[in-house]
């Protein structure tokens, strides 16, 4: 059978994997402000890697940088061994492989859930409409709200509405998601349904980056973390190092604060 | 501390209000009458509308409306030759036939536009001073009105060409009048009356909205020259007057087309017109842009949608729908500003209806000619406004 999220899944150990992302001195600023400072990243095939650190630590701009949704002045990053420069054309490739769910959902409120799925699959991916809509159909299966699928956005609760963004970031079956901050906007008792949405897209070997503040998920689905501040990363490791024996003493006041 | 007790099973009480009053009498207490001052104001604005309105309806009543009846071809054609009439029937059978397509096709809206037609014509057919083949005409159009109607409700499939020929009305009206390229043209300088307030009104309206709408995304374009273009263009235009505007375009056109090419006046006001709504359409258009969060920008590219798929499928649809009330608004104050021309030397229905008055055989019938004339431009704007609350409704503007 297929397997769960269609992405293959491999047995082959993290570091012998292909680089998915490769980020080398990252820098950026907004006028006079610094906010990426020399960031360096590689993130394997398949490899989940959750994002932690205060607010304003730049954690957002740095992968909203990586889809080009942000601009960056130096340095270099390669998705998918596309170099991402102003080329129009590597754009919108490196877009076309990699989803994005955002902290407000940004579902397109005048369409159907069906036509807001099948938009990008039909005219990017050229699927033909009936092929486009069964696959839809059937992510909204997985994400468990098949039966919501001719209604608008507006109707849908809020963890709906994020599981709907998440089927239709799927849908263009890119090689790596990227979710930012994607239950900061969910009333409690909604989080845990797109949570485990996510889980199981990590079980199903998909290579995700996530900036989020749930560290019950960060603890349980990272296969590394990293931890921004200031527009740096202070330090990255397995989630049993960094919760457990932080080094960094910024590392440890975060965490002091957060758990 | 105190305990509270929420007692959730219990019904509470119902009060039922006394039933002393008629709902109607209680209306007019709350609305009318509810202190001694606001009575004396209810009473004092009856009398004045009561007068108003009775003297209006003497009016109405008493006047000699034989100025309309005898003059009625000339207000709604002008000076279009008698014998040639046949082609504007033409134009006018092929609006029914898409129009009854369409009220078959998408019912909603469209059935409003059409019953409002339909009423209208049967209003003519019933005029006691038309004649017997006009309304012969008018019948057959009522008639192929219906007909199409129930093709349009069988047929599903014909959406899309008759949203093509609807684009292309205006162009082929042009090309009926003037004779089909066959006959010898009908001189747009006799167009007149009712009929030339409808062509250049639709011309300006339906060609100034694709020009408006460029207008408004150029000015949000990121290259220089594109934006200031667009920026200069409005602001220039929306800095004078339609009237200077009109002028400048009577005599400035013909200047800048150099000698060798003829441009018919009412061709002249078209331009004039459609350049000057065009800067109006692209502000109101502007606002809906931006009003569009840029999450949906973002959404749209993360998804990989290139420029134009992400402007024609996300923004714009819910860009122009925000939009609506205003555009509507403006295409109103265009139609109304078509009577502008005749002070460019054009005879449409105001431009004819002060040719009436000035003629000595109606001297004195200034009020008949005006009242009617005012009417005509108050059923087609009341109906533009009446479909835009409709087509609001349907499409669902403010809901989110």
């Amino acid at each position: 059978m297929e397997s769960l999220f269609a992405v293959e899944r491999l047995s082959t150990p993290l570091e012998e994997r292909d680089d998915m992302i490769t980020v080398k001195g990252l820098n950026k600023w907004f006028g006079d402000l610094h906010v990426l400072k020399n960031v360096d990243l590689t993130v394997k095939q398949g490899e989940v890697v959750v994002i932690l650190g205060p607010s304003g630590s730049g954690k957002s701009t740095f992968i909203r940088t990586l889809n080009a949704l942000e601009e960056f002045q130096t340095g270099e990053i390669v998705v998918d061994g596309i170099s991402l420069t102003n080329d129009l054309k590597n754009i919108e490739e490196i877009r076309m492989e990699t989803g994005m769910v955002f902290q407000s959902f940004n579902l397109f409120p005048h369409m159907t859930i069906l036509k807001n799925i099948s938009l990008a699959p039909i005219w990017v991916r050229k699927w033909k409409k009936q092929r486009a809509e069964q696959i839809a159909l059937e992510l909204l299966e997985r994400v468990g709200i098949p039966e919501q699928a001719h209604k608008f956005p507006g109707q849908l609760s809020g963890g709906q509405q994020q599981r709907v963004a998440i089927a239709r970031a799927l849908a263009m079956r890119p090689k790596i998601m990227l979710f930012d901050e994607p239950t900061s906007a969910l009333d409690p008792e909604m989080v845990k349904e797109v949570l485990d949405v996510m889980k199981t897209l990590a079980e199903s070997g998909m290579t995700m980056l996530v900036v989020t503040h749930e560290m019950g998920f960060a603890r349980q689905v990272a296969d590394r973390i990293v931890l921004f501040d200031y527009g740096e990363i202070i330090e990255e490791g397995p989630p049993e190092q960094i919760f457990d024996h932080p080094q960094h003493d910024r590392t440890k006041l975060f965490l002091s604060q957060i758990l | 501390m105190e305990e509270i007790s929420f007692e959730t099973n219990k019904e509470p009480d119902i009060l039922l209000p006394p039933k002393t009053q008629s709902r109607a009498l209680r209306w007019l207490r709350e609305n009318l009458f509810s202190s001694w001052f606001n009575a004396l104001l209810t009473i004092a604005s009856a009398l004045v509308a009561g007068y108003i309105l009775f003297h209006t309806i003497q009016f109405i009543f008493t006047a000699d409306w034989s100025v309309i009846s005898v003059n009625f071809r000339l207000l709604m054609i002008g000076q279009f030759p008698i014998e040639e009439v046949w082609r504007i029937w033409t134009a006018f059978g092929l609006m029914t036939v898409l129009l009854g397509l369409s009220w078959g096709l998408w019912k909603g809206s469209m059935a409003h536009v059409a019953v409002s037609i339909l009423a209208i014509m049967v209003v003519m057919l019933v005029m006691p001073f038309i004649q017997m083949n006009t309304r012969l005409i008018l019948g057959a159009n009522i008639v192929l009105l219906f007909l199409t109607f129930f093709v349009g409700t069988k047929l599903p499939k014909i959406k899309v060409p008759v949203l093509l020929v609807w684009l292309l009305f205006i162009p082929v009206t042009i090309f009926i009048l003037n004779g089909f390229g066959v006959f010898e043209p009908v001189s747009s300088n006799i167009w007149g009356g009712f009929l030339l307030t409808m062509l250049i009104a639709s011309v300006s309206i339906v060609v100034s909205f694709p020009i408006g709408l460029l207008l408004a995304l150029g000015r949000r374009s990121t290259l220089p020259v594109v934006k200031y273009f667009c920026v200069i263009y409005i602001e220039f235009i929306r800095g004078i007057p339609l009237i200077t505007v009109l002028f400048i375009g009577q005599l400035m056109i013909p200047l800048f087309l150099g000698n060798g090419i003829e441009i018919s006046n009412v061709m002249r006001a078209m331009i004039g017109m459609t350049l000057f709504s065009a800067a109006y359409l692209a502000e109101n258009i502007r606002g809906g842009l931006q009003s569009i969060p840029r999450g949906q920008y973002e959404a749209a590219q993360s998804l990989g949608l290139s420029k134009a798929h992400m402007m024609s499928f996300v923004i714009l649809p819910q860009a122009l729908k925000a939009v609506i009330p205003a555009c509507v608004g403006q295409f109103i104050s265009i139609f109304k500003d078509t009577s502008l021309v005749a002070i460019v030397g054009l005879t449409d229905l105001l431009g004819m209806g002060q040719k009436l008055v000035a003629n000595p055989e109606f001297l004195g019938k200034q009020m008949e000619v005006f009242l009617f004339v005012g009417f005509i431009y108050f059923i087609f704007c009341f109906l533009m406004a009446h479909v835009s609350r409709r087509l609001e409704v349907t499409l669902g503007v403010g809901e989110r």
